[in-house]
């Protein structure tokens, strides 16, 4: 048996991955999360007088030391493989692999352990976040100038 | 390359440990059992090393060893050399992924046949999260995986290779080829391992001129459960023959309620699945032990370079 035939029967072989379950569980559970945070940036807004910026700032810290908060408790982990991109997409995500990153180092020390390795996996998406702001803003620049 | 033979080698004495996940799985009749993964140390590293030290400890108290032969998944065998310092025994270290124990039964067999030696231990030990954090993402990354991954069993085994008789014989082994058929898939070892698996099972029924039904059982490590039916469909193909007594370790370690994906994998889930459940049944008598190794590391994976795979079988007869 060669290469492509080989190929070829694992092919056969692989079970289907349920990609439109999986989009649909995210963008449910996505949508969810959005929902409910619109819903308390808006009693936010009510209830301390505060402007929608700010609101939209502490919801946003809220998510972020939750999803830190969970991931130290050791369950997070879980419930992202269960509702996949609509908790790995928001800002749960990058939360999540920085501190999973940083739990994971911690005892290989504070320099050669933690610090080095806290944007393991952030990383990339800083770097291309950053590239492609960037040339978005070149962009606006180009045509609105 | 012809097959080994050997004449009176005996597994004497072995010492299994489980970790939280196997022990809740098909395994019985372990010796020790643990629900931490921590296992009482400060890191993951740290109890798989204290797994197989707690291994060669109990094997030393009833055993005169001459060689420990050992090896692990984690960068440079560290976790085997570790754990063998200080006890003051000739150390081998050997690497062959997750077919390292039958490589060992098979080295350690034959300076035993060689009488050059009287009673040599053979270890191997691995850890889901020592594995994860090596080959994968950090333990706590909830990392969503393909259903053709494997999940990485815990635990540690020693079996004693002796001259010494016992009801457990071993009778002759094959080591096997490197073979990569182009598969560059991490997430499915499976279908890495399955051309060696089958390649290795293939010469060693040609050395020793039988047929898969000679035996009561071929017992594969770490294919899984979609691995094992390529190894089925690959045989036929290629070697125009059913292997119709062929069961994985790795598709049956778990139960079906426990979320492993394809099965286990990790050199210790074929000692394991062989001595805490097919040796309890005392149904099978002649054994074909199928080691199944993918020699991949998470560098060459990422330079998208096929992934090598290697397996050893070594016969053992249940008296």
């Amino acid at each position: 048996m060669n290469k492509e035939e080989y190929q070829k029967l694992i092919k056969a072989k692989k079970p289907k991955e349920p990609k439109l379950k999986n989009a649909l569980i995210a963008f449910f559970t996505g949508g969810f999360m959005g929902f409910f945070c619109e819903i308390l940036s808006k009693l936010l807004i009510v209830w301390l007088g505060i402007p929608k910026s700010f609101s939209y700032g502490i919801i946003c810290f809220l998510l972020i030391l939750c999803a830190s908060f969970f991931t130290a408790l050791g369950f997070f982990d879980n419930l992202i493989v269960k509702y996949k991109c609509g908790l790995i997409i928001p800002t749960t995500g990058f939360a999540h692999s920085v501190t999973s990153s940083a739990l994971e180092y911690k005892n290989d020390g504070m320099i050669t352990g933690l610090g080095s390795n806290f944007f393991k996996l952030a990383g990339s998406v800083i770097l291309y976040g950053i590239v492609s702001a960037f040339f978005l803003c070149l962009l606006k620049v180009i045509c609105y100038a | 390359m012809p097959s080994l033979k050997f004449k009176n080698v005996y597994l004497k004495d072995y010492f299994t440990i489980v970790g939280p996940k196997e022990k809740q799985s098909k395994l019985k009749k372990y010796d020790l059992d643990f629900d931490d993964y921590y296992f009482e140390t400060k890191t993951f590293e740290m109890a798989e090393i204290k797994m197989q030290k707690m291994v060669i400890d109990n094997l030393l108290k009833k055993n005169n060893i001459d060689y420990i032969i050992g090896g692990d998944l984690i960068n440079q065998i560290a976790i085997s050399s570790y754990a063998a310092r200080n006890c003051g025994i000739p150390f081998v270290g050997i690497y062959s992924a997750c077919s390292s124990f039958v490589e060992a039964l098979l080295l350690a067999s034959t300076i035993i046949d060689s009488e050059n030696a009287q009673n040599i231990i053979c270890l191997t030990s691995s850890h889901n999260l020592t594995a994860e954090k090596q080959y994968r993402y950090p333990t706590e990354y909830g990392n969503t995986k393909p259903h053709t991954a494997t999940t990485t069993a815990t635990g540690a085994v020693g079996a004693v290779v002796s001259k010494e008789k016992s009801r457990i014989m071993i009778k002759n082994g094959t080591f096997g080829k490197i073979i990569d058929l182009g598969v560059n898939d991490a997430n499915h070892m499976g279908a890495v391992m399955a051309p060696a698996c089958a390649d290795t099972i293939h010469n060693h029924l040609i050395n020793n001129k039988k047929k898969p039904d000679d035996y009561d059982l071929i017992l594969t490590g770490d294919l899984g459960k979609i691995g094992i039916n390529i190894l089925k469909e690959y045989y036929k193909n290629a070697f125009n023959e059913t292997l119709n007594n062929v069961v994985d370790s790795g598709s049956e370690i778990y139960k079906q309620n426990q979320d492993t994906y394809s099965g286990g994998s990790g050199p210790c889930c074929l000692p394991l699945y062989f001595f805490c459940n097919i040796l309890t049944k005392e149904k099978y008598h002649k054994i074909l032990l199928v080691g199944t190794g993918s020699l991949h590391t998470p560098v060459l994976v990422n330079q998208h370079q096929t992934i090598p795979a290697i397996s050893h079988v070594i016969e053992i007869e249940v008296l």
